[in-house]
């Protein structure tokens, strides 16, 4: 299979890129690992007139620690899943990273690509929405920052404008009395996610629940808060009777697929049982 | 039309492609590198495994273009002409292989691993291999056959 002809750029800067979308319009897609856009173009499921390759742009890459870690959208899973910097303070993102796909897929795709395709089976989505990360942005108006809560909207849609580019991501470094997991159950061929939860709990000093958010991949069109199962944690004292209630609740008030993969009914069931073991394993890292 | 020089098996070409040519088009079909196969064409089955700049992708969803600069290593490349890699020859030593269709991705893919972590646990290596489908043989000889290889370019003594 081959993709219907393109025009291809491979801009030097992220002003570059941005300079380009505005150029061509609606028939310019921007390229990055091509895990998610050349499979569709073979398919010819898409036929951009331009892509503009942004993979090797030398801003777009890197891992900063700090305070918080900021990642270049372009980074790919496999460096993620592997820096020192990410194991040490944000387990989780290396935990999630290195699930998706095989090594192969992780080689090539890019956290910047997997949050602006928004597939309603991607695991990383979860994770940005359980600890809170900030997604930066670029356009031809100027750089803004998404909250993790707004950028996705609906399936392999969001908060993005027509002509921003992803530039970083941040994430908290988890500190003492913080814990978070990645759950998932795995489609046996892809690996995407049937259902995927990412939890994050911080415990105050007598063991009892602070702050908790939980998220849900794979199950809907989008990846989504549970804010239900949050609320009942906080405040309880984050024991597995506690856990148990509030997994019940996951998954009440969402959306549901159902494919051939799995039917809307089964994905229900496992949304909670992957909320409950999600939470069981961050509370736990959160008592070290 | 974009013009690409890339590095193949050590030796440079500089090629005209379109940009639509997948890598694994520009190998078999521009440079006669067939020793990659194309398999499912989806990205799941491993048979185009090669090497950019070192580590394993697929070949058959990177286009020519995104390599361009960088150094590429095909099942060709592995070893010296007329010599058999530690890994080509665990395969034929430890029946790692039936039609042989998958074996050339099936090499890449353990190469990387093998270099990534020269000690495999038998489950490391069937983790290390999740991208790469065999149709004939079952993975049981591949995993010996990966540990053969492990165990050679360890310097350990090796059975087949
Ligand atoms: C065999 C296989 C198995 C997979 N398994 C999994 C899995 O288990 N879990 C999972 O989560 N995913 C999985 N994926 C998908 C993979 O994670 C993709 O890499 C990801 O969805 C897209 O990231 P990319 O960098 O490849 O983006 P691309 O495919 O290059 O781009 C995807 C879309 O995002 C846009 N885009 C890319 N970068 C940016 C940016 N910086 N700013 C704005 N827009 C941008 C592009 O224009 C395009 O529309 C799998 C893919 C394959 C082929
Ligand atoms: S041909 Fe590339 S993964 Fe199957
Ligand atoms: S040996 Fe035939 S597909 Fe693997």
């Amino acid at each position: 299979m081959i993709p219907a002809a393109f025009e291809y750029f491979a801009p030097g800067s992220v002003a570059e890129a941005i300079g380009l979308l505005e150029q061509h319009g609606d028939e310019a897609k921007l390229l990055a690992g091509g895990h998610s856009l050349l499979p569709a173009l073979k398919l010819r499921l898409s036929q951009p007139g331009v892509l503009i390759d942004i993979s090797r742009v030398a801003e777009l890459h890197g891992i900063e620690a700090g305070d918080r870690l900021s990642i270049g959208a372009a980074t790919t899973y496999a460096a993620i899943a592997s820096d020192p910097a990410v194991l040490g303070g944000c387990a989780v993102l290396a935990e999630c990273a290195g699930q998706i796909g095989d090594i192969q897929v992780r080689n090539r795709g890019t956290l910047g690509g997997a949050l602006a395709h928004a597939d309603p089976a991607a695991d990383l989505p979860a994770v940005v929405l359980a600890l809170d990360a900030a997604i930066a942005v670029q356009g031809p108006a100027g750089a803004r920052s998404i909250s993790a809560d707004d950028m996705f909207v609906e399936m392999l849609t969001t908060a993005l404008e027509p002509n921003e580019v992803v530039t970083r991501v941040t994430f908290p470094v988890l500190g003492a009395g913080e814990g978070a997991s990645y759950a998932k159950l795995k489609h046996p061929a892809s690996r995407y996610a049937i259902v995927g939860v990412a939890a994050y709990v911080r415990l105050h000093a007598d063991g009892s629940v602070a702050a908790a958010r939980v998220a849900v991949t794979g199950a809907g069109p989008r990846a989504e808060r549970q804010h239900a199962t949050e609320s009942a944690l906080v405040g309880s004292a984050g024991d597995a009777a506690a856990i148990a209630a509030a997994a019940e609740l996951a998954g009440e008030s969402m959306e549901y697929l159902g494919d051939i993969h799995a039917s809307e009914t089964y994905r229900r069931a496992m949304v909670k049982v992957y909320t409950r073991r999600a939470l069981e394993q961050a509370v736990a890292r959160a008592r070290g | 039309m974009s013009t690409i020089t890339v590095t193949v098996n050590g030796k440079a070409h500089t090629s005209t492609v379109e940009p639509r040519t997948l890598l694994v088009h520009y190998l078999r079909e521009h440079l006669n590198l067939t020793g990659t196969h194309i398999g499912c064409d989806t990205s799941q089955c491993g048979a185009c495994v090669v090497h950019v700049d070192g580590k394993s992708i697929k070949a058959c969803t990177v286009l020519a273009v995104q390599v361009d600069g960088a150094s590429v290593t095909t099942i060709e490349g592995l070893a010296p002409a007329g010599e058999l890699h530690p890994l080509q020859e665990g395969f034929w030593e430890c029946h790692g292989l039936q039609c042989g269709y998958c074996t050339p991705g099936m090499i890449m893919a353990a190469a990387d691993l093998l270099q990534q972590n020269p000690n495999p646990s038998d489950d490391e290596v069937r983790h290390g291999l999740e991208g790469n489908l065999c149709r004939c043989t079952g993975y049981h000889n591949i995993v010996r056959a990966v540990q053969y290889a492990a165990a050679k370019m360890r310097g350990d003594e090796v059975t087949a």
